[in-house]
């Protein structure tokens, strides 16, 4: 049974419901969210439907513009760590015994599927005074006495590395488990070492599958919710929450819609920047 | 790579993976109501609370409910769009396959606030269900990977038999394809269920007022001053999520859901 266009209509019933499922609670609440960025808010919570940019044009003062900087430069930071951290690992877990890749697998699905509320709150306690690990320095003789790590930039930081961490390696994974090995091998023969090999020979071949990876985390990272809350102070507060807090708190949805819409154009604008530029680079 | 520098790497990644899990499961045998670690003295009384504390029972109840109805929406969403893309030549209908993975690329927050607005505009804001269709779309792109790949490794020549042999449409799908596709539609299900129980934002703005998941529990708590409940709750979560994905690498080819070719080279 061959590929065939449909030829009856009756051939086009599998797509009835997937398409009308993802059209009515994916592309129109996506619309409606668009519509809402635009509505007048009223006093009490409520909104009426109008057509003004008021709420682009509070989002674009030093404060929002300030969180929103933060939020691109902490999602940049968290994507260059992942990859500089996982690639290595990827490209030597796709060299070992396959029942060993499993168990890895396994337990970066596993490590992937925590929720960030659990996420956040081991490393707040890891971070602890009381329960953390600088008891565990101190108890080596490697520090004076136990010192609480969070709230921290670094504290933030390391949380989102660990939760972008298993991501990063599954979307390494294919590209890196179907590279050819006899590339690397025919570098050793020539008498490179293996890591001048892996440098010159792996990285270059796989320039864009690392710009594709740096995208998906960076976008993956850009998502974080609580991991700010949890382990950061006020100013280390993301868009994601900034986001929440109207739309929940302060009950000004035009607000927190136009600020999800100014999120994805920045997004999708960084990505199509990213994709120009590797295009380019490969060109050359 | 040399074999000492390897060895080293992976155990500082295991180090740095393990860490958190390591001091949540000491907290969680806690023997007083404190976070303390390493932990003092041992009881198991916490990993009890979450079955027998009523509100611990039914946030756990609210969230494997919404994760085994979520997935198994997200499955017949995603199976018939995955058969008709694999059976016909329709190229526009590749853009519903872009729809179903748009969800889950996005930051969460998008879908998250997207939904709100619609379900507070149609006026179901607050009902239990809509969190079971929000958490399905969600999560949709999961099983729609898992199955879109099954059925590229179905070989053709097999349906052709079939259907040579005078089977219709009908009977080749529920004869032949469907045994082939099975391992991918439980496979799609698991990773969409484990990531159901343990999401947080979406459930949140959709019923986080009317209906308390786990996670949604669990950060409240973190507010209003700790238990190690939550630490048992933790453990149990993630041996449940380690125990369904080490099912399917079992009785499934796991690298090859992942993306590397089967193991025997195809």
């Amino acid at each position: 049974m061959r590929r065939e266009p449909p030829q009856t209509i009756g051939d086009y019933a599998p797509l009835l419901f997937p398409a009308a499922m993802l059209t009515i609670f994916f592309v129109v609440p996506f619309g409606t969210m668009i519509a809402v960025s635009f509505f007048q808010r009223q006093q009490g919570g409520f909104y009426t439907p109008a057509f003004v940019f008021d709420n682009y044009a509070r989002f674009l003062t030093a404060f929002f513009g300030g969180v929103l900087g933060f939020s691109l430069m902490m999602a940049i930071a968290v994507a260059i760590c992942c990859v500089v951290l996982a690639l290595p690992f990827t490209y030597m877990l796709t060299r070992m015994a396959r029942s060993v890749q499993v168990v890895w697998l396994v337990a970066l699905l596993s490590v992937l599927s925590l929720s960030e509320v659990i996420i956040g709150f081991a490393w707040s306690t890891l971070f602890s005074r009381t329960a953390g690990i600088t008891n565990i320095l101190v108890a080596l003789g490697l520090m004076g006495e136990a010192k609480a790590l969070t709230p921290s930039f670094a504290a933030v930081l390391t949380g989102m590395v660990y939760q972008a961490f298993p991501y990063t390696v599954l979307v390494l994974f294919p590209a890196l488990v179907r590279l050819d090995p006899t590339l690397t091998e025919a570098a050793r023969t020539l008498g490179a070492s293996p890591l001048k090999a892996f440098f010159t020979v792996v990285v270059p071949a796989l320039r864009n599958t690392i710009v594709a990876t740096l995208i998906m985390v960076f976008i993956f990272a850009l998502g974080s919710y609580l991991l700010p809350q949890l382990l950061g102070r006020p100013q280390h507060w993301t868009l994601s929450v900034l986001i929440t807090d109207q739309a929940i708190y302060q009950s000004n949805m035009p607000f927190a819609a136009a600020m999800a819409v100014f999120l994805v154009l920045v997004t999708l604008g960084l990505v199509a920047l990213t994709v120009i530029a590797g295009r380019k680079g490969e060109a050359a | 790579m040399t074999s000492i520098f390897r060895k080293f790497y992976f155990f500082l990644i295991a180090l740095f993976l393990a860490l958190p899990l390591i001091v949540v499961a000491g907290v969680s045998v806690n023997q007083k109501q404190t976070l303390a670690f390493p932990p003092q003295g041992f009881s198991t009384s916490w990993y009890g609370e979450i079955f027998l504390n009523p509100e611990w029972r039914n946030a756990l109840m609210a969230s494997v409910t919404l994760a085994v109805l979520s997935a198994a929406l997200a499955v017949t969403i995603a199976l018939p769009l995955a058969w008709f893309l694999w059976r016909r030549i329709a190229p526009w209908a590749n853009i519903f396959q872009l729809l179903g993975v748009a969800p889950f690329t996005l930051p969460p927050v998008i879908t998250a606030l997207g939904l709100l607005t619609f379900w507070a505009t149609v006026g179901f804001y607050g009902q239990p269900w809509t969190a079971v269709v929000s958490h399905a779309i969600f999560f949709v792109t999961l099983p729609l990977v898992t199955l879109s790949l099954g059925f590229t490794s179905i070989d053709r020549s097999l349906v052709e038999a079939a259907s040579t042999m005078g089977a219709d449409e009908r009977t080749v799908f529920r004869t032949v394809v469907l045994p082939l596709i099975l391992p991918y539609i439980v496979s799609g299900y698991a990773f969409a269920f484990v990531l159901s129980l343990n999401e947080y934002i979406v459930a949140y703005m959709t019923v986080g007022f009317t209906m308390e998941t786990l996670p949604i529990k669990i950060f409240n708590a973190l507010r209003y001053g700790y238990t190690p409940t939550m630490a048992s709750v933790t453990i149990l979560f993630v041996t449940t999520a380690a125990i369904i994905f080490g099912l399917v690498a079992r009785f499934g080819d796991l690298p090859k859901l992942l993306g590397a070719m089967s193991s025997d080279g195809k």
